[in-house]
């Protein structure tokens, strides 16, 4: 996925002169192509991710169209106050990107896992925020970001991540995208534990639970059509996300359906618990720690439907 | 510069004095002191430095000022309502209910005000960030960028030190209103902020310190940092919290104070206004 980022931000460099990359010591050899193509249009800021916000604001402000990019927790938890302040009250036309997020990193501790930053970041007002599937997902979002006049906010996974899609969806900030059809469960999925929906989507339907799958990149502003539209058709929803079931997509969605108490489907809200992850791991085995795998979820849904 | 001159900047220094006590006693806001302690800073530059008036308020090339010290806001609204930027009944109205002028500056709450501060430390990067559009769009702007001397215990303060003098905005200028005292204490006890100008010059930056309240000197001072070669400026100015008022001055009760009527015109017979 950060391949792709790079590759993208190339691309909205060369067809949009207001376009700045800024790092903050991070990328190694992954923006050369960028740097040699406009030695003026990135700069590593080093490892000083409150003042690149800042920084960001200022370009901003003077017309141009700035992203911030290094690891999910420093661009997030640590730059909270910057990204309040200086991007969202002044609402500025800054894209951060965090990478590696949720537990991609689960390997270097908690230092480096973010769970939580989705809960976090969609609380202040005007941020849009984002967490793409795949790298054709990513793209289509960044794309969308230079048509935003605040500020967008986009986690994503690291690197090897399932392309979901074959082409660049046509997809914008609010959409979601049905990408397996379903009459019983319906799953709505946020970021690059996409895949595992779709399995889970598959042991179900082998026991006879026809299961929907939704990709919804999207948390704030939600999918409102798409939340009337499962809320009403189906048994059960739900939401995963490699993030706390608080505050992220599992959180934003429990919230919308309690204004909509008319809706019967029940939610289920699938993903990290409330604690730090201590146990020492690969990304795979911390999914697998939380039973964000297609047999846990699969087992969750049945066990609500059967 | 001509004397006279000077007499009349510090005419109009004394004047906004004045403006500024007459605010914070109507509305009851704080940071009175901290208001006069940089009063000469805006005087020197919104009147003989910055290519920036009324006119070219949002133009792109115009210098910026950034008044990172949010918390001396009044300071900076007499002196844009005393340059034409807006009325100069917004003062009146300063800190009253659904006024356009708050204690610190919202977003885009009047022609002239830059930057919402009042979480300290965000001047500086923000003010970076400009410099460096100057240098992307190849636009020779200054932006000159105006902190407290508490604001230098902010970490992103030393993280955007590190980022101007790296990439070397030499269209970027800091002046320190250096007036030894923060909200609770002194500024060398709270936290070791001496010797200041030698931690600036340690980051790589081109340093001077003046009398923040000799105009002249400040006028000079600011002149020459446009000049600077390859290097930001800092100007640390050695300020008196209060300044102009002998009852306030170095007196950091006055940090919160507001003036009495009888200490309103007591302040302005000082002050040469009554």
């Amino acid at each position: 996925m950060r391949n792709a980022f790079a590759d993208e931000m190339l691309s909205l460099a060369r067809q949009d002169p207001r376009v700045v990359l800024l790092s903050a010591d991070i990328g190694n050899r992954l923006f050369d192509k960028l740097k040699a193509e406009f030695p003026d249009r990135f700069y590593n800021c080093g490892v000083a991710e409150a003042n690149m916000i800042g920084v960001a604001a200022g370009l901003a402000q003077s017309g141009l169209r700035p992203f911030c990019y290094t690891i999910t927790p420093f661009i997030t938890y640590r730059c909270m106050e910057q990204i309040r302040v200086d991007l969202c009250y002044h609402h500025l036309p800054v894209t951060v990107v965090g990478t590696g997020s949720g537990l991609s990193y689960a390997s270097l501790g908690g230092t480096h896992h973010s769970c939580e930053e989705m809960g976090m970041l969609r609380l202040l007002p005007g941020l849009t925020v984002g967490g793409p599937a795949d790298a054709p997902e990513l793209r289509a979002l960044l794309r969308d970001s230079l048509n935003q006049n605040g500020p967008v906010y986009l986690r994503i996974g690291k690197k090897g991540e399932p392309q979901m899609h074959r082409d660049v969806p046509a997809l914008k900030f609010g959409q979601s995208i049905m990408l397996r059809e379903g009459s019983d469960a319906c799953i709505l999925s946020i970021g690059t534990v996409l895949p595992v929906a779709m399995a889970a989507a598959e042991k179900l339907a082998a026991s006879g639970i026809s299961t929907q799958v939704v990709t919804f990149p999207t948390l704030k502003p939600l999918d409102e059509k798409c939340l009337q539209m499962v809320f009403s058709s189906f048994k059960v929803v739900a939401t995963l996300e490699e993030h706390s079931i608080l505050g992220g997509l599992g959180g934003s969605v429990a919230e919308w359906k309690a204004d909509h108490p008319e809706l019967n489907a029940r939610l289920v809200r699938l993903g990290t618990p409330d604690e730090f992850l201590h146990l020492t791991c690969e990304q795979e085995e911390a999914r697998e720690h939380y039973g964000l795998t297609a047999e846990g979820i699969a087992g969750r849904i049945y066990g609500l439907i059967a | 510069m001509a004397d006279t001159d000077i007499a009349q900047l510090n005419k109009i220094a004394a004047q906004m004095r004045g403006k500024v006590i007459e605010m914070v006693a109507a509305s009851g806001a704080a940071h009175l002191a901290s208001a006069m302690s940089c009063l000469d800073i805006l005087v020197a530059a919104y009147w003989r430095i910055l290519k920036l008036d009324a006119s070219t308020a949002a133009h792109p090339l115009r210098d910026r000022f950034i008044l990172s010290k949010g918390h001396a806001a009044s300071a900076l609204y007499a002196v844009l309502a005393e340059r034409g930027f807006f009325s100069k009944d917004w003062l009146e109205s300063f800190a009253t209910h659904g006024a356009p002028l708050a204690e610190q500056p919202a977003p885009g709450c009047a022609p002239g005000v830059e930057l919402a501060t009042g979480s300290l430390g965000h001047g500086l990067p923000v003010g970076a960030g400009h410099a460096l559009a100057a240098q992307i769009q190849k636009h020779d702007y200054q932006v000159l960028v105006c902190m407290s001397d508490g604001e230098c215990n902010e970490g992103t303060v030393w993280e955007a030190a590190m980022f101007a003098a790296a990439r070397k905005l030499q269209n970027l200028t800091v002046v320190v209103d250096y007036n030894k005292w923060q909200a609770t204490g002194r500024s060398n006890e709270v936290m070791q902020l001496s010797p200041l100008r030698e931690k600036w010059a340690a980051f790589g930056w081109k340093t001077v310190e003046i009398d923040g309240h000799d105009i002249a000197a400040l006028i000079d001072a600011l002149d020459r940092s446009k000049q600077e070669a390859g290097k930001p400026t800092a100007i640390i100015a050695n300020t008196v919290k209060g300044r102009g008022v002998s009852f306030m001055e170095d007196d950091n009760n006055w940090h919160y104070r507001v003036p009495k009527a009888a200490e309103v015109e007591a302040a302005k017979k000082e002050l040469g206004l009554l």
